[in-house]
């Protein structure tokens, strides 16, 4: 069944070309130390190296401070991914236990776990989001449970689903059957059998994630300075937009590059394991 | 249906509480006595702890709670730490802006939305489909605020069309007219800007739900009585794919405002989303949490409105629910 799956996703063009610049973005934030002899936060000579325009020694040229953007892209893109992968891990674990738990027990848990859940769906979380960030001058590993906590909801309800279709099945009754317990059955035997759905969305939700530390970072309450992240590089570009253009451009073209080859694998992933969208 | 109603009015009340309790809880922990405004160090302790008591400080939580819940529910939302005015007046001066830059931006994604929509539902499976379903997806991809200082660098900086920032010129003569093109000029980098993401999710559902509803088995009939082909698209198909538009707006509405914000602040448009990021620069907290709130409920109730009005438009959850 692997195989078919993976081999389908392979036949999906636009779902290669994102595999493709995932794997550069992902390799060339890991090796950032020796792509560029640069290091993202050390200011450079501030009366000669600020602001110079993109060169061979510079690719992405130096902002205010005379750093270069290329390390700093480089470097935010590890911060950015890193919280991106960490947020959609641990939201989707969350939902993935919430959903998983509701649906199988049914009955009064589940209306229980529903309401809660009905409750949550109807918050606007993002606007907790700015003001939880910006009373705490949160540092931006905090992000990542500001946002888990926050965004697996919609994983939870999508699970539920697919258990109630999954727990009617024949070999879930053998192992009723059988005296498993019921921790053996969700973890071996529901929980796998939900997964399609799951991936198809984690997926889709890096990319949102990325979007979404970005702007936090681009207001100045997500990743604070001297940490880069290509919200907050944009952000140093907005000062000096007509003289040097290139110190906000880069990071953004990163961030496009990102959110939609996630977009993309998601597409394919969706297409392989025949889902509708 | 009654008690569907009852069920969502509930929970819409339980969210509202829930935003409040959590708003006075950041309050609460928030660095800073909210007295410290009031408080320099030339006055004596005396005094200190008068501001204090008459700020109801001394009181126990509870019943600061229940006093803050009824001051917020009032619409007497403190005193800005920086502008030195009722957050309420503040709010009152920007909230109609807000409502202007964002009315003309859903207006906007509305007409582009069902346009592309149709258009690729009508041609799916074409080289233009796939042309344009691209293209929207890496209009979905962008991140507005970069877009945005891209469009000024463009539209404003290089070329000099269009004016980055504000709502309008500091002097224009020439009437009516000459004011309205100057405010226009305004509108558009920040509403087209903000209205790209929103134009290509309605792109997409409108193209999913008309699909769907030409396979139907109605719109074969139609053909078969040989009636012409954009009647039975725009009398028939298009008027079933559009109702399930008015939950959109529901589920559109928080990532509005969200973007409202960011938007607002990249243009210094002056409504609610600058003054709320001015605000997070200024550790102006009184004046975060009241405008986060008023977000909040404005999504809450939004939701509210679209669920009610799908219940309207569609007979069949009308008659799914009275059956349960």
């Amino acid at each position: 069944m692997k195989k078919t799956f993976f081999s389908k996703s392979l036949n999906h063009r636009p779902a290669i070309v994102g595999l493709l610049a995932i794997s550069l973005l992902v390799i060339g934030a890991s090796m950032s130390r020796s792509l560029t002899k640069y290091d993202p936060v050390q200011h450079g000579d501030l009366l000669t190296e600020r602001y110079l325009s993109p060169s061979y020694e510079h690719p992405f040229g130096t902002d205010k401070f005379g750093r270069d953007v290329f390390s700093r892209v480089l470097y935010g893109g590890r911060i950015s991914l890193t919280i991106a992968f960490s947020v959609v891990l641990m939201s989707i674990t969350i939902g993935l236990i919430y959903g998983a738990v509701s649906g199988y027990f049914g009955g009064f848990i589940d209306s229980v776990m529903m309401r809660l859940l009905d409750f949550l769906l109807a918050f606007p979380v993002i606007f907790l989001i700015i003001a939880v960030a910006a009373v705490f001058q949160v540092s931006h590993w905090y992000l990542i449970p500001l946002l888990s906590l926050t965004g697996w909801m919609d994983t939870a309800r999508l699970v539920r689903a697919e258990v109630l279709s999954v727990k009617e099945r024949d070999f879930i009754l053998a192992a009723k059957g059988l005296g498993f317990t019921h921790t053996r059955i969700l973890m071996k035997h529901i929980i796998p059998n939900c997964l399609n759905p799951v991936i198809v969305a984690a997926t889709l939700k890096v990319g949102e994630v990325i979007l979404l530390e970005s702007a936090l970072s681009f207001l100045g309450i997500g990743v604070r300075p001297p940490s880069p992240s290509w919200g907050n590089i944009i952000n140093d570009g907005r000062q000096a937009l007509l003289n040097a253009w290139w110190v906000a451009t880069f990071p953004g073209i990163f961030i496009v590059l990102a959110v939609m080859s996630f977009n993309l694998i998601s597409d394919g992933f969706r297409q392989a394991l025949g889902l509708q969208k | 249906m009654a008690r569907y109603i009852l069920k969502r009015l509930g929970i819409s009340l339980l969210v509202v509480w829930g935003v409040l309790s959590i708003t006075f809880l950041l309050m609460r922990l928030a660095p800073g006595d909210p007295s410290s405004l009031y408080i320099r160090p030339e006055i004596d302790a005396k005094t200190v702890e008068n501001i204090r008591r008459q700020m109801g400080l001394e009181l126990p939580l509870w019943r600061q709670y229940f006093l803050w819940i009824g001051e917020f529910m009032r619409g007497n939302f403190g005193v800005s730490f920086t502008h030195h005015r009722r957050v309420s007046e503040i709010l009152a001066e920007a909230i109609p802006n807000t409502l202007k830059l964002t009315g003309v931006v859903y207006f906007l994604q509305s007409i582009a939305g069902i346009v592309l929509g149709v258009i690729t539902a009508v041609k799916r499976g074409t080289k233009l489909d796939l042309f344009i379903t691209s293209f929207l997806l890496f209009l979905y991809s962008m991140p507005g605020f970069w877009l945005g200082l891209m469009a000024i660098l463009l539209f404003s900086l290089k070329l000099g069309w269009l004016p980055s920032s504000q709502m309008r010129s500091l002097y224009v003569s020439g009437g009516f007219w000459a004011e309205s093109l100057d405010y226009i000029k305004h509108l558009i980098l920040p509403a087209s800007i903000l209205a790209m993401p929103f134009a290509a999710s309605t792109a997409r559902f409108v193209r999913n739900s008309l699909a769907e509803a030409l396979e139907q088995n109605y719109i074969r009939t139609a053909k078969a009585y040989g009636i012409k082909s954009w009647k039975i698209l725009f009398q028939y198909a298009l008027k079933n794919a559009l109702l399930p538009l008015v939950t959109l707006f529901g589920l559109h509405l928080p990532f509005l405002l969200g973007g409202a914000v960011i938007t607002e602040h990249i243009f210094a448009w002056p409504g609610l989303g600058t003054i709320t990021v001015n605000a997070i620069f200024a550790h102006d907290f009184p004046v975060i949490l009241a405008s986060t709130f008023i977000a909040a409920l404005t999504v809450v109730m939004g939701n509210q409105i679209s669920d009610f009005l799908y219940l309207l438009v569609d007979p069949r959850v009308r008659t799914g629910l009275s059956k349960n």
